[in-house]
């Protein structure tokens, strides 16, 4: 914990300075009495565990919305940012965790889109191209100009999102997540990167929950928990266990479960899966394997390997090419979604605003779906509404879903307490096998540290749980084994009990062999 | 407590509607204005409309058939359908059921049932078309049904011709098929007093029968809550076991056969025959009752009466010269504004109830957070 003051450079004023930043915010976790400070020329972390307040924070530095109170000032000088374009215009730039690009534009004309030159009414693309070329060079990002960017992988991708932005003139970038999407040796790069534009006296506010990454490339490190800035620290100072202590208070959560649950009954086994889609390429090619009763496999891969896919076919909201998939003692390959879920298919599913809720309605309209041709939810082709409100509010109790009333709308929760009641939902219905989707995703500590209790709860139970996760942590410590999922297949296995971060990232980019 | 009827939830409920109608009003009055006319005397006009027993006859009886189609549209409108096919629909099956009513001779109520039955068949297989081609070839329905509204349209001018279904109507050069006899007419209500021989459409129990249908059918069955699920996220209905292409013919097919009820009243009730001069247009009508309506079978009844009552009020305005046409701009401007003032009862009461969400668990939140 150092002071602010270190005035080594006091002719240079900080690139950013936040002061006492307070943001309420209905239903989610706001920020109070934040305090920032990042000079030029550094790379400064900020860390927090999920829903710790880190977006809120940046969205407020990018204009996003406005703070109730504190100030903002950018390079010494008070500002008040009414918008992006607002912070923009004053050399703040962002790179969203999800990126914001046209897959059918050419790098060029994504990176001109929305401030393109223009020379009488015509545009002037030589000039784009040149400044382009100028800013890659210049930092070593390594673009090319003409090439689609649905041909790019995921962190070329990133590096325009980055050159995006520097072409709008920032000076002060700012990365939500930036690696969440990259594997390891993509990771390197991008730190390679970020060092060019140090460098050239950019500063650089790296949004993370990974605290190798970031003890790897910041030169600073602030950590907000519950919404409000605890410390700040430097690399040198800290490891990594005492960051997570920071990040989370004094008790630390890990996923790990103890004692092996698993049984010899096998409840799902998938045989030879293959699912081809319509222009005949290959999105799951001979998928097998097979989790017993109390068992969790975990399923490892950079996201968009075919992992949404083998859900969606589990659920039979796809249907395979070929293969089979048998649930208990039957074939359920041709069963649909409504079926399987009758016979006890459970699902936590990847993106519970899109999937697993219906946002415009009360909790208790939610406790029925997917579960609406069962008790307590109905009764023949009538709805119970009664006992679905009795055991919405047994589900609100006992998994500590926190609203004021089950007649609420599911949008008025924050995004831990809907993932409970969702995980309520699922367990309720005396499943067989748990599909649960990055379970954790975008949920505060204390729902998360919920969920994997859950979790552990329903294995020991002798539920079978398939785990897709893109938290390797939390991979390595629910599992009970390991499988790794590279473009639509299985391309090897992994212990959990021996198994490291690092080795599974080689394997999730097929650089070298199994693990 | 926020329970399931807060006051504040009614008061939001009627808000929008209130909030629309009284903007209409104000861009009404000043058209009237810029135009020359009184509007405060243009609206008493039309007010003073609604003592007469007769004019209460009509707006009940017009009512009953802009029920009846809004109804049929609000069915698909709650799966995120948007049948603007119910106008081909009814006329369709209007006029077929008439000439299946004028042809047959079965005892009284049986008879006009089978009217009735055969309307909705109809009405359902034009509307089952559309969600046919909707599920097996991904034709948006919006284009099949305008498409299908004109091939209705064909349809029923080739077979409305004299040696086809249709006969001439003695004194004068009306076509229309042939009458339904006595015993498959629906006799009318006289429940307004002093308005002679006008009588209140028998089938006015039927469309409140549909309202309650409808109801029932969206919010106390496993089929109504498949629908009303699609209709707001249909990812989340499909991961929840929706089979969104069944779902998608089941509505189609049942908005359908409440379309083809539409003619219902007027012809087993006034008009006893399909003819040349059968009301067009009621499907669109319906479109714009629903929207109004929101889609709750209480609203779009207030919709359709109020809607009604501009339509029988319009007369009077000629005595006052001023342009009856006034009339649909007034309507015009309800249905946009109601549209927007929707929307924005429908954000407030989204950010609403996360506020108070927030601030009641702001207040029971130190006891579990007071960790940090």
């Amino acid at each position: 914990m150092i002071p602010i003051s270190t005035d080594t450079s006091a002719a240079v004023p900080p690139a950013v300075e936040l002061r006492d930043i307070t943001k309420t915010f209905p239903g989610v976790v706001a920020n109070k009495d934040i305090n920032l400070l990042v000079r030029r020329g550094t790379v400064h972390a900020v860390v927090g565990e999920n829903g710790a307040g880190k977006s809120t924070l940046m969205k407020t530095l990018y204009g996003m919305h406005r703070p109730d109170s504190g100030t903002i000032a950018l390079d010494g000088q008070q500002v008040s940012l009414a918008s992006p374009s607002d912070a923009i215009d004053r050399g703040v730039g962002m790179v969203h965790q999800h990126f914001q690009l046209a897959d059918n534009l050419t790098v060029l004309e994504n990176v001109v889109l929305g401030s393109e030159p223009r020379r009488g009414v015509r545009l002037d693309f030589a000039e784009a191209r040149r400044r382009i070329m100028d800013i890659s060079d210049r930092y070593g990002l390594d673009v090319r100009p003409d090439v689609l960017v649905e041909e790019l992988g995921v962190g070329e991708r990133q590096r325009v999102e980055i050159l995006k932005v520097l072409y709008r003139g920032a000076r002060t970038l700012i990365l939500d997540e930036p690696t969440a999407v990259l594997v390891p040796q993509e990771v390197d790069e991008l730190f390679g990167a970020l060092r060019e534009l140090k460098s050239e006296g950019l500063a650089i506010i790296f949004i993370s929950h990974k605290l190798d990454e970031v003890l790897a490339v910041a030169d600073e490190i602030t950590v907000i928990r519950r919404g409000t800035t605890v410390a700040t620290v430097l690399p040198t100072e800290v490891t990594s266990r005492k960051l997570a202590e920071l990040m989370v208070g004094s008790e630390l959560p890990t996923p790990e479960t103890r004692e092996s649950t698993v049984t010899d009954v096998a409840e799902l086994v998938v045989s030879g899966v293959t699912l081809v889609d319509r222009s005949g390429r290959e999105l799951l090619a001979d998928v097998s394997f097979t989790i017993h009763r109390g068992e969790v496999l975990g399923i490892a891969g950079v996201e968009g390997n075919g992992q949404a896919e083998l859900v969606e076919t589990l659920m039979g909201m796809r249907r395979a090419t070929s293969g089979t998939v048998v649930l208990g003692s039957d074939d359920v390959t041709s069963w649909s979604t409504r079926r399987r879920r009758e016979s006890g298919m459970a699902y936590i599913a990847e993106d519970r605003i899109r999937h697993g809720l219906l946002l415009e309605s009360p909790l208790w309209e939610n406790r029925m779906l997917g579960h609406q041709t069962q008790a307590p939810n109905s009764r023949g082709p009538l709805l119970d509404i009664k006992g679905a409100r009795k055991d919405t509010q047994r589900i609100v109790d006992e998994y500590d879903v926190r609203t004021p009333s089950i007649d609420v709308l599911a949008s008025a929760l924050s995004g831990g307490n809907q993932q409970k009641l969702i995980v309520g939902r699922e367990m309720s219905s005396e499943p067989t096998l748990l599909i649960a989707s990055h379970p954790t995703r975008g949920v505060d500590v204390g729902a998360q540290a919920a969920i994997w209790d859950l979790l552990r709860e329903a294995r020991a139970k002798g539920l079978a749980v398939l785990l897709i996760s893109a938290d390797l942590d939390e991979l390595i410590g629910l599992s009970d084994s390991l499988k790794v999922m590279l473009r639509g297949r299985l391309v090897a296995d992994a212990d959990p009990a021996t198994v490291t971060p690092e080795q599974l990232g080689s394997a999730m980019t097929g650089a070298e062999g199994a693990a | 407590m926020s329970g399931r009827f807060s006051l504040k939830r009614i008061g939001l409920a009627v808000a929008a509607p209130v909030l629309a109608i009284v903007f209409a009003m104000l861009v009404t009055s000043v058209v009237l204005l810029a135009a020359g006319n009184n509007p405060l005397q243009a609206y008493s006009t039309m007010l003073a409309q609604l003592g007469k027993p007769r004019i209460q006859v009509n707006i009940l009886n017009s009512a009953t058939t802009y029920y009846l189609s809004a109804i049929a549209v609000a069915i698909g409108f709650r799966m995120n359908l948007f049948n603007i096919g119910v106008d081909g629909q009814y006329r369709l099956a209007a006029m077929l059921a008439a000439a299946v009513g004028g042809a047959i001779a079965i005892p009284a109520p049986f008879h006009a049932l089978v009217v009735i039955l055969v309307a909705m068949l109809v009405g359902a297989f034009w509307a089952g078309i559309a969600g046919l081609l909707k599920t097996t070839r991904g034709v948006s329905e919006v284009i099949s049904t305008i498409m299908l509204n004109f091939i209705a349209t064909g349809i029923v001018a080739y077979l409305l011709t004299p040696g086809r279904l249709a006969e001439t109507t003695q004194g004068s050069n009306n076509i229309g098929t042939k009458p339904i006899p006595e015993s498959g007419q629906v006799p009318g209500l006289a429940i307004i007093p002093g308005a002679g021989r006008n009588e209140v459409y028998g089938l006015i129990v039927l469309a409140i029968l549909i309202g309650i249908g409808y109801w029932f059918l969206l919010s106390r069955t496993r089929f109504g809550f498949d629908l009303r699920a699609t209709g707001s996220s249909e990812p989340a209905a499909v991961a929840s076991g929706v089979d969104v292409k069944r779902m998608v013919v089941y509505a189609m097919l049942l908005s359908g056969a409440v379309a083809g009820l539409v003619g219902m009243p007027q012809l087993l009730g006034s008009s006893y025959t399909y003819s040349l001069d059968f009301p067009t247009g009621l499907g669109f009508t319906g479109i714009a009752i629903a929207l109004l309506g929101r889609n709750s079978p209480i609203g779009i009844a207030f919709g359709a009466l109020l809607w009604s009552f501009l339509d029988n009020s319009s007369n009077s305005l000629e005595f006052e010269g001023v342009p009856k046409q006034t009339v649909l701009i007034m309507q015009g401007v309800i249905v946009l504004s109601i549209v927007i003032a929707y929307e924005l009862v429908r954000r407030y009461r989204i950010r609403q109830v996360a506020r108070d969400v927030g601030r009641q668990l702001a207040a029971t939140a130190p006891e579990k957070e007071a960790v940090a």
